[in-house]
């Protein structure tokens, strides 16, 4: 074992595991890859977790190590060896956990009757799709309601995703092509900021949680958050990781940014009420004139044109809106719920 | 050849039940002259009427029920 290797050895997995799963996973990665090449079987442990969990989309060991797995794919835990991105036994352990996941959103997402392929008709599908969104609003609460720790709460739920905001999204970059991927292209540029990093949305919402006065460090909290809310960011990986769910990442976007102009307009609204400056407000207001950009380049130039182009995506377009709305649904009234009866959101109900 | 693709210049694109969106090299002024900062090089005109930040678009029009009237 080389001096480096025995560095990482020692290394703790900068997250608590939640089961089975994780543990092993964690103790796994916590090595170098040459250190354990044989006699890994961790998909064998990936079965017993999908069998044993009544939802997996609700299970925190099935979620946390989806989390994890995609992680090794961003780069987002540096003390892990970047060999392990691509071993077998991990991709195998992945595809498990993927099959359970989708085959479960399948089942439970129900999808639209599909629109004519056309650009019109698939923007005007994706925006009927989106105002139906209806039952009680997070948003709503956070601008009349919620106190500073439910304000601090929900940026600790927001920053799993919200620090890599994009990401997951720009995976689906090089399997588009003409007028689809310059559309998706024109979103992620903005996203990014443009060429200016400080501009950047994860950089914006990075400066919002220090303004608020928490760690801006990415995967700081992730303790905290319960499986709903990495399940919100595992379906965007999974979608844009996979070429096969090109529709269903297209789709996501499209939903995304479609539901994201108004509710951050009230989330700023929530911060000042409570006397917050432009430092934290900053992220919000700027997603009210962004997002009201990009859900029409979204849902017309991207779904709309790429159902025209390939209207053999045209089913999974209209699921991956479907699931997100599902899942982000779930993990919003997940953060309501616990609120309205006075609980916390969060795992140890504390930030 | 038109503006888009002659990459100057810029276009002005109504989108259907939604916002003029305009690309490319344009400045969008106060009435006093003064350059009104949009933060972006793609943006959002409201066309109908309602939203909060105008000139941009902010996304109500969904609340509203605009319509443009184009698109089938």
């Amino acid at each position: 074992m080389s001096v480096l290797q025995h560095d990482l050895a020692v290394t703790a997995f900068p997250m608590e595991a939640r089961g089975p799963l994780s543990t092993r996973l964690t103790a796994i990665l916590s090595q170098g890859p040459d250190d354990s090449a044989q006699g890994l079987e961790l998909s064998p442990v990936a079965e017993a977790a999908v069998a044993a969990a009544s939802s997996v989309v609700r299970d925190d060991d099935v979620q946390l190590s989806l989390f994890i797995l995609y992680g090794l794919h961003y780069g987002s835990f540096p003390a892990v060896s970047a060999d392990w991105e691509w071993h077998p036994e991990l991709v195998a352990a992945r595809r498990v956990l993927e099959r359970a996941f989708e085959g479960e959103l399948r089942a439970t997402v129900a999808v639209p009757p599909l629109p004519q392929p056309t650009r019109v008709a698939v923007a005007r599908a994706l925006s009927e799709l989106t105002s139906a969104d209806s039952g009680p609003s997070l948003s709503r609460y956070v601008a009349k309601k919620a106190t500073r720790e439910q304000l601090g709460e929900f940026l600790i739920q927001r920053s799993v995703y919200t620090l890599r905001e994009a990401d997951p999204h720009s995976w689906a970059i090089p399997r588009l092509t003409g007028r689809a991927k310059a559309a998706l292209v024109e979103i992620q540029a903005d996203e990014y900021g443009g060429g200016r990093p400080a501009r950047m949305h994860s950089e914006i919402f990075a400066t919002t949680m220090e303004e608020f006065g928490l760690d801006r460090r990415y995967g700081r909290y992730v303790d905290e958050v319960p499986a709903i809310t990495l399940a919100s960011l595992n379906v965007m990986s999974m979608f844009g990781l996979n070429r096969r769910l090109l529709g269903a990442i297209v789709g996501h976007l499209a939903a995304f940014e479609m539901t994201s102009s108004i509710p951050n307009a009230m989330y700023a609204n929530g911060f000042r009420r409570l006397g917050y400056g432009v430092g934290v407000t900053a992220y919000f207001d700027e997603h009210v004139a962004a997002d009201a950009v990009h859900e029409q380049i979204a849902a017309n130039d991207l779904a709309g044109a790429l159902a025209e182009d390939e209207p053999a995506l045209l089913p999974d377009i209209l699921f991956g809106a479907a699931a997100c709305l599902v899942v982000d649904g779930w993990a919003g009234a997940h953060i309501l719920d616990s609120w309205t009866a006075d609980r916390s959101s969060l795992r140890s109900g504390t930030p | 050849m038109s503006a888009e693709i002659a990459g100057d210049g810029a276009t002005i694109t109504p989108y259907t039940d939604g916002p003029l969106i305009v690309r490319g090299d344009f400045e969008i002024l106060s009435l006093d002259g003064e350059v009104l900062p949009s933060g972006r090089k793609t943006v959002a005109l409201c066309r109908c009427g309602v939203s909060a930040i105008k000139p941009f678009c902010d996304g109500t029009h969904k609340l509203v029920g605009f319509r443009s009237g184009d698109g089938e």
